[in-house]
């Protein structure tokens, strides 16, 4: 165990030096945009579909890490701002088009543009139901706070299950008959004229490219938002609300905030899923999904953006990877294809006794802020020592020359 | 330049103050001491707008806190240093600091008071980067002090700084104390030690289940008998 966790510990030393820094985002950049298209290229468009879909989740981690991770506020019904996005941007999206079709001057299409015109206000509905849920709760802490926000997304999930206003149409999602999500406005210019003869530039790529977009965003912004005034605000909060408010924090706005923001990219995210498959329904915003994203933030590092990241990258790809790798030739010998595809369905299983290792291992993620790790974990038994030893000088040298004062 | 008039505290139902009246003049150390569950800590908090009295008023330089929520007190540059140190732990020495001077917006007055800090307290200069938690007791409360003193502290409200140190610590934070003063700082000092406290003070209060029994200077309250049968130990 110790080997494993020193090796762990190796991995992230080396990341965290120039060459290594470089080396590996240079990487991860060309992993990152050119994947899909190779994907694509050999046909395997499922493949394309998971990038997108990791797209959509990195996003919402990442807005759930400023809650989580940041603010330290245990949120456990953070897919109900994804729901609220998704059906508050298909809902407005019905109203935009007739608008557009009236209006008549973005091309032979104007409905396409209906995305791109909501996308500048898909934070709004997220941000407005996070402080919906944050105002009530703002007393609440640890447990409570999760029990509640549990609470709420369960709530906005029977909502929206019950056909809520008669704008969500119950269990049967949206678009209802009659209505219609209309194409994203680019992608037809893409396929016409980034297409080969063997290769097409898909529907699903382009949305891939969409999405990464976002996540740029998301980290550009969010990246600001930890060196920021605010972002100290949290820090200060999460470590002791006391003595927070002793040096003028005001704990409520920094909550708000906190909800809002988190939310917002909730928002973004479920705006974005709800045009990109053009089909939503309640389904998709079970409680698993809340729990789901919360594993993404707590396995990856609390309080990292690359933590967030990479834990959302993981858990969205490990089941399809796990489900690939019983279907390969390398376990034909050993499982029948129907086993291989049971194996599939045992792939949360896996999962879990991964998280389960994991959480032994490294409870404060697998890329932690350093400070996030510090407060989680009482840190590796040589840094201990030498923290005790420390404290031990500290003490001793104040008894031996306190006349120092 | 504190007027406390006639405050009402409640937890729940239960009274913890029962009329509490003191005044803190400018320049002034003034010190309430008691037993445990007196309430000296509770009109701390009361002032420094954790807590809310349900009659009563605080006046600080003519205008209304009573009621007004912490940071907004804080504002008025009213700094509580909060029971047991409260540093933020995982933060350096110096990201503490910072965070005492969370509302300034002053960049040349908080670079000249984290230089004015650090030579009241060497000792949080040597320790800068080291993170809070890792500093001793004694450390601790001077750090406390010290982001106290970062907000530009007009009146500054300690809450039992000597709790739970070496006595020669505590010598030390009591000299702090009196500098802090002939610096120009008013202070408010809540204290188990009471001997140390009135020694230390200009003016103190006695206070007994909510109320305040005496009030005088620091030497009368020092010779005062019920004073020095009950707080001093004496027999």
């Amino acid at each position: 165990m110790g080997a494993i966790r020193s090796g762990l510990q190796k991995v992230t030393d080396f990341f965290g030096t120039r060459p290594g820094k470089i080396g590996f985002f240079f990487v991860l950049a060309l992993f990152t945009l050119f994947m899909p298209v190779y994907f694509q290229a050999v046909g395997n468009a499922f493949m394309v579909r998971i990038f997108a879909l990791v797209g959509i989740y990195v996003l919402l981690a990442l807005g759930l890490n400023i809650v989580v991770g940041y603010a330290g506020l245990l949120n456990l019904g953070y897919i109900a701002f994804y729901a609220v996005g998704a059906y508050a941007g298909m809902n407005l999206g019905f109203l935009v088009q007739e608008l557009l079709i009236g209006l008549g001057f973005l091309g032979e299409k104007p409905e396409n543009w209906t995305y791109w015109m909501l996308l500048p206000f898909a934070a709004v509905p997220g941000a407005l139901a996070g402080i919906m849920i944050g105002g009530p709760v703002l007393r609440l802490r640890g447990d409570y706070l999760a029990i509640v926000t549990l609470g709420f997304g369960e709530i906005v999930r029977i909502a929206i299950t019950n056909n809520i206003a008669g704008i969500t149409n119950g269990a049967s999602g949206l678009p209802a008959i009659g209505q219609n999500v209309p194409p994203i406005a680019g992608q037809e210019w893409v396929r016409t004229n980034l297409s080969t003869a063997d290769f097409i530039f898909s529907k699903d790529l382009y949305w891939y490219y969409v999405i990464i977009a976002l996540v740029l965003f998301a980290i550009f912004v969010i990246q600001r938002l930890d060196n920021s005034r605010l972002g100290r605000a949290w820090v200060a909060m999460r470590e002791d609300e006391v003595a927070a408010a002793s040096v003028g924090v005001n704990i409520l706005t920094t909550k708000l905030w906190a909800f809002a923001l988190g939310a917002a990219w909730g928002g973004i995210a479920g705006h974005t899923y709800a045009y990109w498959v053009g089909f939503i329904s309640p389904e998709s915003f079970n409680f698993m999904e809340s729990v789901l994203v919360v594993c993404m933030v707590v396995l990856g590092g609390m309080g990292s953006i690359p933590g967030a990241i990479l834990g959302a990258v993981l858990i969205t790809a490990l089941p399809e990877v796990i489900r690939a790798l019983a279907a390969s030739p390398a376990f034909s010998g050993i499982l029948t294809p129907e086993q291989a595809s049971l194996v599939g369905d045992y792939r949360f299983l896996i999962f879990g006794g991964l998280m389960v290792i994991m959480m032994a291992l490294r409870p404060q993620g697998i890329l932690p802020s350093k400070r996030r790790a510090r407060e989680l974990h009482p840190i590796d038994d040589h840094v201990l020592m030498q923290e005790n030893q420390e404290l031990w000088e500290a003490e001793h040298k104040l008894d031996t020359d306190s006349d120092k004062f | 330049m504190l007027r406390v008039d006639n405050i009402h505290t409640f937890y729940g139902k239960i009274e913890a103050l029962k009329g509490i009246s003191i005044e803190v003049n400018e320049g002034e150390i003034v010190t309430l001491i008691g037993a445990n569950g007196a309430g000296k800590s509770t009109t701390l908090k009361t002032i420094s707008g954790q807590l809310h009295p349900l009659h009563g008023t605080i006046e600080f330089l003519g205008e209304t806190i009573s009621g007004m929520p912490s940071h907004n007190v804080t504002a008025k540059q009213v700094i509580q240093v909060p029971e047991g140190r409260r540093i933020f732990p995982q933060m350096t020495v110096r990201e503490n600091l910072d965070m005492g001077a969370f509302l300034r917006t002053d960049k040349d007055g908080v670079a000249e008071d984290m230089k004015k800090v650090l030579e009241l307290f060497p000792r949080l200069r040597e320790r800068l980067s080291q993170k809070g938690g890792t500093l001793s007791g004694g450390e601790q409360q001077m750090l406390a002090i010290a982001r106290g003193m970062m907000a530009s502290p007009k009146l500054l409200m300690l809450d039992e700084p000597s709790m739970g140190l070496a006595p020669v610590i505590v010598d030390v934070i009591f000299e702090t104390i009196k500098r802090l003063n002939e610096a120009g700082i008013t202070i408010l000092l809540v204290e188990q030690n009471a001997a140390m406290a009135l020694q230390t003070a200009h003016r103190g209060y006695v206070l007994e289940t909510g109320s305040i029994a005496l009030q005088g200077s620091g030497a009368e309250l020092l010779r005062n008998e019920q004073v020095r049968k009950t707080y001093l130990g004496e027999v």
